[in-house]
This record gives C-alpha cells, structure tokens and sequence, in this order.
C-alpha cells in the first residue's frame, strides 16, 4: 500500500527552483532513502512533509489523505509524521524523560509506561531519564530523539541526515539500531542524507534527486549497477567508464568484448563498478590488457590503477584483493564479471 | 496562525477527516500585534511632524539652523565617540576576565561589574558632582557616563562569552593563531550582536539622558529641551530640538543594523556546547586584577562613600517614613507594571525580528527602538498634547504615565528578548509543531520557555529604567504621584544634598534585587 505519495510537486524560492515536478512514492512499512549532492531540493522535499515548507503546485498525500497542495496545507502538528533532525533538536531545557513524553498526553495513564518501553527500545539505560540532554553522548541524544518520535506512534518517520553528526563506528551502529527499531515497529520511513553509501545500506528504495529533480528511482541494486547517466553512476560510487562500440549484446572497449545488459548499437558509453573488474590468475599469455601504474594498499582490498593498452584513456582504476599483489610496471590481464552496464546518451 | 488555531477548534483529533487549511502565511498575527505597538510608537514622531506643520517651515528654519543646534550637535558626537570605545573596552576587558579566565574572586568581580546599574545616573553624577565638584564638561560627562552605562555592555558580552562554542576557539589555534589572534579573529566577531546590542542601547541613553549631565553642565539636546520647555514653555522650540534628536537616533539605529549583520547566532551543532575553555593567567593575574578593582572603586565604590558621607552628615532626621514609604510604593508598583507592559508588547517584534526577518520588520523594528531614544520630555511632551486635545479624560492619568514608560522602555525590553529568542533554534519549535503541538502552543512550551530567563531580564531592565526615570515622570505623574526620582530631583535642585540622599539610597537599594537579578539570569544558560 502507497503511505506516501508525491505528485509534480515544484516549489521556487526567488530565482531558485528548489523542487521541480517532483514526484516519489513510499510504500507502507519501507525504508525510503532521498540522496543527492547539497542543493539538490531533498531537505526542501523533506520539509515539504513534514509540513514546514508548502508546493508551489503538485499533491503530498499520506495515507490517501491529501495533505498539501498549492492552496491549502495541512499544519504540522495535524500531520502525525515524525521527524529526527540532523542534531536530534532535544529541547534543552527538558529531562530526557520529558523529551521522550512530550508527545504523549499528560492526561495518558501509560504514560510513563510508554516512556520506559520507548526508553528500552532505543536501547537507553533507565538511568538516563533524569538527565538533560547536554549530558548526554551525541548518539545518546539522536536515540532520545527517535524515541520522542516515535512516541506519537507516527504514520511516517523522517529522518534529516540523522547520523552525519556522528562518527563512524558509532554512525554506522546507529545506522542498523535505527533501522531495526523502525522494521520492528513496521513505520514507513523516508532518510535523506547526502551520503550514497548510507543510503544503500538504510533503504529498501532509492530516490536519487539532483537539480531539483528526480534523476532516478529504484532497490540500491538497481541504482548502484544500473543508474541511469554518468553523474548518477558516479555519485552512487567509484565507476570505470569507457566508450565502447555496441553491437547486439556485445560491447567492445579498451578491456575486449565485454556482454552488455540489453540490445544496442553503435556508440555507447559503459559503465563498470571497479569489483567487477578482476586481474586474470592465468596470466602466462601474451594477451595483456594493460600495464600496472600505480598500487594502493589499504589493508584487506588495495586499489589498482591500470593503463589500457592502445587507449588514450586515464588508466581505470580497480578493487581487488590485497593477496598477491601485482607489482607496478608489470602488465596485466583483465577480465569482466558480470554484464556491464549501458549509460543513457 | 489565525486560521490554523481555528481549525484546531473545529477537528477533533490528529488524524482522519479532511482539514483543508490555507497555505502558511509569515506569521500574521504577530505581525498584526508588532504594527499595532509600532504605530503606537510612532506617537511622539507624528506629534513632532504634526508640530512642525504647524508651525510652518519659516519657523522651523529659524529654529533648526542656528549656531546653538550645531554647538548640541557637536557635543552629542564627541560624547557619542568617547564614550563608546570606552565602554566597549571597558566591558568586553571585564567580560573575558570574569568569564574566561582563571582570575581570583572572579565571581565576585562578576558581580560588581553589574552592580553600577543599581544606581541611576544622576545619582552616579549627584555622587561625583559632590565628590569633586569641580566636575563638568565633556570629559567629565564621558567619565561618568562610561562609570554608568557599561553594564549595559557587560551583560550581554559576559552572556555571550559564556555561550560561545569552545571548538571555534580550539579551532583558531589550531590554525595557528595566538592566543591573542584568536580572541581578536574568533572570539571577538562573534561578540558582535552582544556589543552592537548594548552600544545601541549606550548610544540611546546617552542622547536621552538629562539628570546626568544636567549635573555635570555639559549640555546636550535632552537638557537643552528641557530647559527651552521650562524658561519659555515655547514647545515649538523644543519639538523642534526634539526633531534633529530624533534624526541623530536614526542615523545610530541605521547603523547598528548595517553593523549587525544577519548571520545565524542560534547555535544548531551537535546538541549543546562544551563548557568553554579557562585560561589561566599567570603573572598577570595582578595586572589583570586592576581592572575590575579600579572600575569597582569608580562606579560603585566612590557613589557609596558620597551616599554615607550625606547620610553620616544628616542623621536620623533625614529618614521621614511616611514621605519615603509613599514615594517607595508608588515607584514599586509604576515600574513592575511598566516593565511586564512594555516586555509584553515587545514580545511580538522581538520574535519577529529573529525569526522572520524582512525588510517589513526592519521597518517596525526601527519604529520600536527610535521610540526609546527620545528623552523623556519629548514623550512626555507628545502625549501631554496628544491628551488634551484628544484624549482629555486620560490627562494625567496613570494610563498615559504608564504609555509614556511603555514608550521609552521598548528597546530596553527587546534587546533581551530578541537575544534570548535568538538562542532558541526554529528547530525546536519545528520538532514540537511535528510531535503534535499547535504551532501556538509549540511557540509557548519552548520557544517561550527557553526565551523566559532573557523575558524576565527584559522586564526586570525595564522595571529598573522605569524606577529610575525622572523627567517624563515629573512631566506626566498624576496629582500626588511622587516617586522616589522626582522627590530625588527636586530636593538636589534645592541644593539639599542631604536631604535627598535616604532617597538615592532608596533607589539603588530598590534596583539591587533586580540587578542582582539580572546577573543571576545572565549567568543561567537556558536549561542548566
């Protein structure tokens, strides 16, 4: 069932065209991710949700129940949509206990039953209800956030690039915690982030934004081996792109023929991820592919840069397996796994 | 926000049903309220315009351009450019030993550097003036002045100090600038609201003031009206002083907000700020001591000697409990109504004015600060015409004193307020309003609530302008209405030193509550 659903929604500030005929769709219970580079119109989008921002034109209904369009706009606070900022955005002059119930009724009798089950979920010692939110750890008070926003029992969850003011280990564990917290209590959620990598590993779906608008939506999968043109390949990761002369399913390019997805002809530009690109073991013929430029160690993989034979192209650069490294200078055979990928013109 | 709270009325609950609301509108009820307090501070400007007409331009040629505005002028400028600097460095010194090193007592020293505003400026000058009576003049003006106003730059820089992010600091050295680098190229551009805040409300006083430098003899357009408005009760005379005073607050408001810049001051990091950094000082600890020693020994303790001497001097005689508890109940009540009015509808501007900021409100704004810069005879002057020959009924009534304080304290009232506003993020309110608060109610739980210790400071420092004020109150009070200022006044115009003294002490006992008030408040972060 579609919770969330964008229409043509445009949105201009001055000279600036923030949101343009932006539609996306979230469906009940999925984990939603909007990326794009600073600029690109998703905290606009996001804003939009929530209710702090209205569309120029366009719908935004959740739930089927329209809640924004060019004349009217459902406020905020009517909305039931949950929202975890970047800085958590605790009120400071408020316990955490207070913070977690200030969106529950004073009236509620399980109230602080609530408090303490929310408390739990968020993995957070009873400890901590006393303190304020100064006194707590910057995960601490993003889990104190998630907890008040569930506390609504929102019909949307939102996250605005919740993790970025954490460090690593701690954003990546705050990563799969809030992601399991919010599969467990079955919310729809929508992440924004400018982060790629954080919205392959959070969403179940894609939403990648640039410009204004929507360049392409699908499963990480898709976006990551299959986007659509040049910046969406290389935004999502590290990319190597040739040209290449495309007959029928064959491509043939500085690394031979490789199989591409689909029929075309002609001209096209591919699109390889550098792990599909491998050093062949059985190097014993004179077939090489290209020479050995530069090695970059870094522990478990290292990063390889190849100089094609007979191409006039920066050598492409490759993930492999730090055992048995290749020295530079020495040539190389490659081989490709999988198909590869055909880039719009 | 109107139409929302009424559709709020109407559904039930947070979810199902059709709601179909108007898109938001840049909060038009606080707006509504803001324009409704500006035009009632436009009062005394359209009373002056309205004069002016009157008169005639012939007239007001005659009046305006002559020797004696230019000598006004003049006089006004230098005290304006003395005093200042001096201030700044004086407070900004005082502020960053208090808060940011490791000086001795510094708490107490904290303390003092607030306390001068316990004690009015004319009684600062009353004090001086009696002490070395050969004071007067401009450098004698700026010497007292200085010795009076730089609180009014302290509080907000200390509050500042105290507030800054601690990684901005570490930030700079680690950039590789000095210490002495940082707090110029760090430190000191972030002070910039705080000392653009409190040399506005300096600057203002300064064109305002007219006990202070009556005593002094240095004359400026405060005292000149007055005395124009006493020896000929020519009030075009003095309307039109008033206009060339009302230019000169312009021209300091014009450039306040070219100075303020618009940066975000509100601070949307990680959560909350380290508690920020202590330096120690080392062998300048006694250097550094002077300092707050000297303008402690200036501003508080040379007033007291001079209070002690004239108290020593009249004895018991001079403390008549019924005179002084009369005056001491009037002035209590006048000045806590006065200051919870004037915060009160400042509050809308105030909010405005961080939160939604435009050229519209730029415009009000100006409206609500000019207001405060006119010395009181000009307000007074305003309304005493604007009732009688509107408004006779409210002639001498409680209600116009009460305006004309309302008048003369808004800006005092909104530097608290629009700084304390600023430190409560949109963010926030954002949050309430998507946990389920109206935006009204959002705006009262937690803007309101974290913005609450600066509101306070800002009724306690109008309530402390107000049970100090001197000349709108002898020009307005009611028949029998006497506070412990105008009883003050008329005794040291009687040259009855003595006499007056039990209510100079009066007065700044009255103000050290609040003073130390305002100190506890300016110390609290919202929260802690």
């Amino acid at each position: 069932m579609t919770v969330l659903s964008i229409e043509n929604v445009s949105k201009r500030y001055g000279k600036v065209q923030a949101l343009d005929q932006v539609s996306v769709e979230a469906m009940s219970g999925m984990r939603t991710a909007v990326v794009g580079p600073s600029g690109s119109g998703k905290t606009t989008l996001l804003r939009m949700i929530a209710g702090f921002e209205t569309p120029d034109s366009g719908h935004v209904s959740v739930g089927g129940e329209l809640l924004a369009d060019a004349e009217t706009s459902v406020p905020a606070h009517l909305r039931s949509i949950g929202i975890v900022a970047q800085d958590g955005a605790l009120f400071p002059h408020l316990t955490v206990a207070d913070n977690i119930g200030f969106g529950i009724s004073r009236t509620d009798r399980q109230r602080n039953e609530r408090i303490l089950s929310l408390l739990d979920m968020v993995e957070l010692d009873q400890g901590m209800l006393s303190r304020r939110p100064h006194q707590l750890s910057g995960g601490q008070q993003q889990r104190v956030a998630l907890a008040r926003a569930l506390a609504c029992r929102p019909r949307l969850m939102l996250l605005d690039e919740p993790f970025s003011a954490l460090d690593t280990g701690l954003r990546e564990n705050m990563r799969k915690t809030v992601s399991r917290l919010l599969q467990s209590a079955g919310v729809t959620t929508i992440l924004v982030t400018h982060d790629q990598e954080e919205a392959l590993s959070f969403a179940d779906r894609v939403v990648v934004m640039r410009e204004g608008r929507v360049v392409q939506a699908g499963t990480p999968q898709e976006l990551y081996f299959h986007p659509k043109d040049r910046a969406t390949a290389l935004f999502m990761g590290d990319a190597v792109l040739l040209p290449a002369i495309a007959k029928g399913s064959i491509a043939n390019c500085a690394l031979g023929n490789v199989s591409i997805a689909g029929h075309h002809k002609g001209k096209v530009e591919i699109m390889l991820r550098p792990e599909q690109i491998r050093i062949a073991t059985d190097s014993g013929s004179d077939d090489t592919t290209g020479q050995v430029v530069d090695v970059e160690f870094s522990g478990a993989t290292s990063t390889i840069a190849v100089a094609l034979n007979g191409a006039a192209l920066p050598p492409i650069r490759i993930k492999t397996s730090s055992v048995a490294l290749p020295s530079p200078g020495s040539y190389v055979r490659l081989d490709v796994a999988e198909k590869a990928h055909v880039l719009e013109a | 926000m109107l139409q929302h709270a009424s559709s709020l009325r109407r559904s039930s609950g947070r979810t199902g049903g059709h709601r179909f609301l108007p898109a938001l509108r840049p909060h038009p009820v606080a707006t509504l309220l803001a324009l409704c307090v500006a035009l009632f501070s436009l009062l005394p400007l359209g009373f002056i315009v309205l004069v002016t007409f009157d008169v005639g331009w012939e007239t007001v040629r005659e009046l305006v351009f002559r020797p004696r505005v230019g000598e006004l002028l003049i006089n006004t400028v230098y005290l304006e450019v003395v005093t200042i600097p001096i201030s700044i460095v004086v407070a900004v010194g005082l502020a960053w030993l208090t808060e940011r090193t490791d000086l001795p007592f510094r708490r107490f020293f904290s303390g003092l550097a607030v306390a001068p505003l316990a004690i009015p400026a004319f009684v600062h000058s009353y004090a001086w003036i009696t002490f070395l009576p050969g004071m007067r003049g401009l450098w004698s003006a700026v010497f007292v002045a200085v010795l009076a106003y730089y609180p009014f730059l302290y509080l907000p820089v200390a509050a500042s100090l105290r507030r800054l992010d601690p990684a901005l600091e570490d930030a700079g050295a680690s950039l590789g600038l000095s210490p002495l680098r940082v707090f110029l190229r760090v430190v000191l551009p972030q002070l910039r609201l705080a000392i653009c805040g409190g040399s506005l409300l300096i600057a203002l006083h300064l064109l305002s003031e007219y006990g202070l430098f009556v005593m002094i003899r240095f004359d400026t357009f405060a005292t000149a009206i007055v005395d124009q408005f006493q020896s000929s009760y020519n009030s075009p005379a003095s309307n039109m002083l008033g206009g060339v005073l009302v230019l000169c607050c312009l021209l300091l408001l014009l450039l306040e907000i070219i100075l303020r810049g618009n940066e975000r001051y509100a601070r949307v990091g990680t959560g909350t700020a380290r508690p920020s950094v202590v330096h120690a000082l080392g062998a300048l600890t006694l250097p550094c001591l002077l300092l707050p020693i000297l303008v402690a020994g200036l501003a508080i303790g040379v007033p007291l000697y001079t209070l002690g001497r004239w108290m020593w001097l009249g004895g018991l005689a001079i403390w008549q409990a019924d005179m002084l508890g009369n005056a001491l109940l009037q002035t209590l009540v006048l000045s806590l109504v006065g200051g919870v009015l004037a915060t009160a509808l400042a509050a809308p501007m105030a909010w405005l004015s961080v939160r939604a900021p435009g050229r519209v409100q730029r415009v009000l704004e100006a409206c609500h600060y000019y207001v405060g810069s006119l010395p009181g005879v000009v307000v007074a002057l305003a309304l005493v015409t604007v009732t009688v020959r509107y408004f006779m009924p409210l002639y001498q009534t409680f209600a116009t004193l009460l305006a004309a304080y309302v008048l003369l304290f808004l800006p005092r009232a909104m530097v608290g307020l629009r700084a304390s506003i600023a430190q409560a993020p949109v963010e926030l309110e954002r949050a309430a309003t998507a946990l389920g608060r109206p935006p009204r109610r959002a705006v009262f739980e937690i803007t309101f609530r974290l913005a609450a210790p600066g509101a306070a400071a800002s009724v306690a420092l109008a309530a402390l302008g107000i049970a100090n004020e001197l000349t709108a109150t002898l020009m307005l009070s009611p028949l029998g209405v006497d506070t412990l200022a105008t009883r003050f006044w008329s005794l040291t115009s009687e040259i009855d030193y003595v006499s007056a003294a039990p209510y100079a002490v009066m007065m700044v006992v009255l103000s050290m509550p609040m003073t130390l008030y305002l100190h506890l408040q300016s110390k609290r972060v919202a929260g802690q």
